[in-house]
């Protein structure tokens, strides 16, 4: 099938590639790009885990295609922190045991980056509808939501 | 699983969409995507040729219009919800969308894609059937109107041809003040629902109503309207409703099975769910004074 050309900025830096239409943005971003931190569950839209953002919004990388990302503005969880200099949220994960294998995580954490930067105040419930689409086997959510909340308040003490 | 080969085509304009339906067999429209990529990923649909219609110029937006609202077709889920002129003049609408999805779904999928997908415990489709929306589609022969009650041709089913594509949903929205209810049950929040409710209600200075609207949906294969039961509605006080016809007509409906449920079990959940929307429309009512 024929291929087409796409421009679009990852993660801050301006790229270009040429992609087979029926190819999904998170096998784009794992296979083509190597960037294999966003993951992949289902691949058919029920467990949020290959959650990332595209012009500010978090979607779901599995039911989007990756010619669609022409021209777009896209965020995976490799633009949050490094080993050693984690994000606030990642920090707070880890502090309040948001994770436990860690398979869901990188669409959590998109899901809330993305939530947080808009809904700067969550109350807890608000918090869990954010993640409602988004499924962990292993932590029970308690440490995710937490993790949320406390990265809330700390941004609001600081401002 | 993923997706089987297919063209990709991006159309900027109507013309150039309505030529590429024309033209391509075995073709389908890509709006949000949120129902037909699980389709093709789980290889339940293969179409050779796939049309995005997400850069179509001017297929989104909200707008007032003469005679109502219109919202077209490629407007996202999650810019309706966010809507001011929805919330205040469509509340129905807005309340059942926080029903669908999640956000990362409702960041993608569209209106006029979950009208074409007309999934019977959609929410949309259902919220326009209680409202008597108009669907504008436009094909080879032009433009039509299509009124919603005869939009519902079956289950996955509209009444859209081959060659068409929904442009444009037109609401007249009830008077400033009317009750509006919801009621829906889902197991989780933002799953697709066992079966829901919604109810519209306009009442005079006296307190009589003189409109009303009754709908279940994810009950029978789609969104039904409880025309005799509204009728027995008009006149009644809005205070001292009897609605026990209201909840014999949700309970008597034709009752899909499934899976999760038993035609029995959706059945009453058709009659709790109507009761509950229609308490919640007589609270939201604000009286003439
Ligand atoms: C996890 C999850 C949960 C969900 N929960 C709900 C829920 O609670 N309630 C609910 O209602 N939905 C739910 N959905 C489905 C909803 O998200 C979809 O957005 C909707 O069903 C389809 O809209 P779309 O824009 O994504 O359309 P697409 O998936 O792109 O298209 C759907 C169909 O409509 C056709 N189509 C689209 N636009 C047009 C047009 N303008 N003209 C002609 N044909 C067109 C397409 O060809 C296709 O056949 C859920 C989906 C997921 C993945
Ligand atoms: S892999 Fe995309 S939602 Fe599960
Ligand atoms: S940490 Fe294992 S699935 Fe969430």
């Amino acid at each position: 099938m024929t291929e087409h050309s796409v421009t679009f900025t990852l993660n801050g830096e301006r790229r270009e590639a040429r992609v087979d239409p029926r190819i999904h943005l998170g096998d784009f971003l794992r296979h083509s790009l190597g960037l294999t931190g966003t993951h992949l569950g289902c691949e058919h839209g029920v467990c949020g885990a290959c959650t990332v953002i595209v012009n500010g919004a978090p979607v779901r990388s599995c039911l989007m295609l990756a010619v669609q990302i022409d021209g777009t503005v896209v965020e995976t969880v490799e633009s949050l922190g490094k080993p050693g200099a984690l994000s606030p949220l990642q920090q707070a994960f880890a502090t309040n045991h948001g994770l436990q294998c860690g398979f869901c995580t990188s669409g959590m954490l998109m899901t809330l980056e993305a939530y947080l930067r808009t809904t700067p105040a969550p109350t807890e419930q608000d918090v869990r509808i954010a993640i409602s689409g988004n499924i962990c086997r292993c932590t029970g959510y308690e440490g995710i939501v937490q993790a949320a909340l406390d990265t809330a308040s700390a941004k609001a003490s600081r401002t | 699983m993923k997706a089987p080969p297919f063209q990709y085509h991006r159309p900027q304009t109507r013309e150039e969409l309505g030529a590429l339906l024309a033209r391509l067999d075995n073709a389908k429209i890509l709006a949000g995507g949120q129902s037909l990529m699980p389709m093709m990923n789980l290889r339940v649909i293969a179409p050779d040729h796939l049309i995005d219609i997400n850069r179509v110029a001017n297929l989104a937006g909200i707008r007032e219009a003469v005679d109502g609202i219109e919202i077209g077709a490629m407007t996202r889920q999650a810019d309706v919800l966010a809507s001011d002129l929805v919330k205040s003049r469509l509340p129905l609408l807005t309340r059942a969308l926080e029903h669908v999805g999640h956000i990362q779904t409702r960041a993608r999928g569209t209106i006029g894609g979950s009208c074409c997908h007309l999934d019977p415990s959609a929410e949309q489709p259902a919220m326009c059937a209680a409202l008597d929306a108009e669907f504008v589609v436009v094909g080879p022969g032009g433009r039509r109107v299509i009124p919603a009650g005869e939009w519902f041709e079956g289950l996955l089913q509209s009444a859209l041809g081959e060659q068409e594509f929904l442009e444009v949903i037109r609401f007249k929205p009830w008077a400033d003040g009317h009750g509006y209810g919801f009621a829906e049950y889902a197991r989780r929040h933002g799953d697709f629902a066992i079966a829901g409710a919604a109810a519209l209600l306009e009442a005079g200075r006296d307190g009589r109503i003189t409109l009303a609207a009754l709908l279940s949906f994810g009950v029978e294969a789609a969104p039904k309207r409880l025309s005799e039961a509204e009728r027995t509605l008009i006149g009644q006080h809005v205070d001292s409703l009897n609605i026990k016809p209201v909840i014999a007509a949700a309970s008597a409906l034709d009752a899909m099975e499934d899976v999760h449920v038993t035609a029995d079990y959706r059945r009453h959940l058709a009659g709790v769910l109507i009761r509950r929307a229609l308490n919640e429309a007589c609270t939201t009512m604000r009286r003439p004074s």
